[in-house]
């Protein structure tokens, strides 16, 4: 199930690329430079979009020396990289752009600072996907799952399969890693030549009733599914996440991992299945990975004010479900916070599809810019819930609550730029 | 998700069937089903809410159907299946209230287009045609003034709606229906009103759980099944603070859907 990882020069040799390309890779680090002198963000993407002006074919010259690995997923992908990138570093200098630029032009900017030979662990979002593919011929391709996201304005989610599936036919990877309980990630990874299958127990299925090869009807039977109408079913896996072991070739790692939750569990096996394929050994990539407490912000447990919160993110129907298990345990008031705007979509429809129930008796408090909305979706789940105007106003209501446990941090779960905020509050990334 | 109705069911409580959310469910439609049980609960009024899956019989005998929003080829599908089925044109017939949320309610109607764009046959419960105009997709706040639907304990008022809408197409209703309210801002069915109502069938492009946003709306479907002496006041103070909310940011145009000088021109 394995391939051999493709020859990439050792590292420090020189390796020669197009005087245009080089040129491109110096005004873009400028521009960068300057847009972060000037307070304008990280640079990185403006950076890489003017790099790209100058040479359009600058990711296949970054890219043509070294091992590639993509990863893809609508959730799960910045957690995914950052854990392959880890693993494979125990062995070899890695560039990454695990910060979530993740379109061609931050990628571009990750890989320009990076030595021209160093393995790239490239996250690349789902639109992206044969783009990135067709410059860089990566040898190992990552697929996680795929789900409805962001209605408003991305694609349906079968359109994005049938693009992974047109990419994977036409730039053909040494090995394609894809969860075998997703049908929309599996009838894509079928046009690969070589998959590594993992059975993920993945419980969201509502985005894969309708058949993708066929529009037949996918029925889901204990473990397994098939088309009703089509020879479309669940393909012999490899790898299997049960419970808290993950079970690959041949071994069974069990001891738990820095990160929550079975969701991380299954992201660890993405990584460690990757991470072989590219040739890095089994035991060496499992200690690495699993000190990882944290991927840009996300499980992060800090100080604010004078409470103890835990930063969790989850961004659509899919990812509440999965971050709703590390919020069904305790009695402690717990917030919630959802925004709006473009990067999250503008329409919170969404809200009625997650399953906050599951929270139980405990106090919720909404904020964000539609806390509103998640009140009335509170108010009809019969969930115990207030109102506030902020992060901090909320911690307050926390504090006042008679089931404020203060040896237990507070879990803040937001979607993605009700987050991005509140880790600014907590001191950024880094 | 499939079950069959309990036979053994009290006799008060309220039926009510949602309708293929395997196809026609994904933008939060599932709410919908939500505020009506909750609603009536919170009044006392037993309710009993199924599902039914594409394929599996529909049963005739409940008092209020919801059929969701979907994408293009889910839609066909569906309509596809309610057309074999005939399950939900027998309950019309019967008097049951029917619910149809933006691809509900096209295809619900004689004719609606596929994702190519080519004209299929509706269920025909709905008096109206959707056809596809060379517009934009209407994506953003859709807010409707001067809505009314006559019920058989007569006309009620139901004040602003607002909500979501994310649709392509023209819906015009024809001579055996009238519009459920008229746009102030947004797309609506395209000629400046929106919805389409046939005897004790709605249809919205206000999306997804278009009730958790008019309470008033979601009352007046109950009404009609349980009458008004029976609708006693809720609280409803967390949905008054989120429309004010939506009809201010409706009004002030933060998420329109975009509009060219021919649609303006079209609509005048
Ligand atoms: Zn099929």
């Amino acid at each position: 199930m394995t391939a051999a990882p493709a020859p990439a020069p050792a590292s420090g040799q020189t390796v020669k690329i197009r005087p245009r390309a080089r040129l491109a890779v110096l005004v873009g680090r400028t521009v960068a430079w300057a847009s972060r002198v000037v307070h304008f963000g990280t640079g990185s993407v403006i950076g890489g979009r003017v790099s790209l002006l100058i040479d359009p074919n600058l990711l296949a010259e970054l890219t043509r020396s070294r091992d590639v690995a993509v990863i893809s997923a609508t959730n799960g992908k910045t957690t995914t990289t950052k854990l392959l990138s880890v693993a494979l570093g125990s062995r070899q200098p890695v560039v990454s752009n695990w910060l979530g630029a993740n379109m061609t032009p931050g990628i571009v900017a990750a890989l320009a600072t990076s030595n021209a030979t160093d393995t790239a662990v490239l996250e690349v979002d789902e639109r992206w996907v044969d783009s990135v593919l067709r410059a860089t011929n990566a040898s190992t391709v990552v697929l996680l799952n795929l789900s409805r996201d962001q209605l408003d304005r991305t694609q349906e989610v079968r359109k994005l399969a049938e693009q992974w599936r047109t990419a994977l036919a036409a730039t053909p990877p040494c090995t394609v890693i894809a969860n075998a309980d997703d049908p929309l990630v599996t009838w894509a990874a079928l046009a690969a030549p070589n998959v590594t299958w993992i059975a993920t127990g993945q419980e969201w299925t509502a985005d894969a009733a309708g058949c993708p090869a066929c529009s037949g009807r996918i029925d889901f039977v204990g473990t397994e599914w098939a088309c009703t109408s089509c020879d479309l079913k669940r393909p012999p896996v490899d790898v299997v996440v049960e419970d808290e072991t993950i079970s690959i070739n041949g071994r069974n790692f069990h001891s738990p991992l820095a990160l929550p939750g079975r969701v991380n569990r299954v992201n660890a096996a993405f990584a460690l299945a990757a991470s072989t394929a590219m040739g890095t050994d089994l035991d060496a990539a499992f200690d690495a990975l699993d000190d990882v407490a944290e991927v840009a912000g996300r499980y992060r447990v800090t100080e604010f004010g004078d409470v103890n919160i835990r930063l969790l993110l989850a961004k659509n129907p899919a990812g509440w479900h999965e971050a709703l298990e590390l919020l069904e345990g305790p009695s402690t008031p717990l917030v919630i916070a959802i925004n709006a705007r473009i990067a999250d979509g503008h329409d919170p429809s969404w809200l009625w599809d997650v399953d906050y129930e599951r929270v139980g008796n405990r106090l919720v408090i909404a904020i964000g810019e539609r806390r509103h909305d998640l009140a009335v979706r509170f108010r009809y789940g019969n969930i115990t819930h207030c109102v506030a105007d902020s992060l901090e106003d909320a911690l307050n209501l926390v504090r006042k609550s008679p089931d404020f446990d203060p040896t237990v941090p507070v879990d803040v779960a937001s979607n993605y730029t009700a987050f991005q905020d509140h880790l600014e509050k907590v001191g950024g990334v880094l | 998700m499939t079950s069959t109705p309990n036979s053994n069911r009290a006799d008060s409580a309220v039926r009510i069937v949602s309708l293929y959310p395997d196809l026609l469910g994904t933008y939060g439609d599932g709410g919908n089903a939500l505020v009506l049980s909750r609603r009536l609960e919170w009044r006392g009024i037993a309710v009993e809410h199924i599902s039914i899956d594409a394929g599996a019989p529909i049963p005739d005998s409940a008092d209020l159907y919801l059929v969701g929003g979907g994408e293009d080829g889910p839609q066909v599908q569906a309509a596809r299946e309610l057309e074999r089925s005939q399950g939900l044109h027998r309950a019309v017939d019967k008097g049951a209230v029917v619910l149809a949320i933006c691809a509900g309610m096209q295809i619900l109607g004689h004719r609606f287009p596929d994702a190519t764009g080519t004209s299929r046959g509706g269920v025909g419960l709905l008096d109206c045609e959707t056809v596809r105009v060379n517009r934009p997709r209407a994506v953003g706040e859709l807010l409707a003034t001067n809505a009314r639907l006559t019920t058989t304990h007569g006309l009620i008022e139901l004040g602003p709606l607002t909500g979501f809408e994310n649709h392509a197409g023209r819906t015009v209703p024809g001579s055996n229906a009238v519009s459920l309210a008229s746009v102030e801002v947004g797309e609506g069915n395209g000629d400046g009103s929106e919805g389409v109502v046939t005897g004790t069938v709605v249809g919205t492009y206000l999306h997804g759980p278009a009730l958790a946003r008019n309470p008033r709306l979601a009352d007046a479907l109950l009404e009609w099944i349980v009458g008004p002496a029976a609708m006693t006041p809720l609280d409803d103070n967390d949905v008054s603070t989120l429309r004010a909310e939506r009809i201010h940011a409706a009004r002030e145009h933060e998420l329109a859907p975009r509009r060219s000088w021919r649609d303006i021109l079209r609509r005048s």
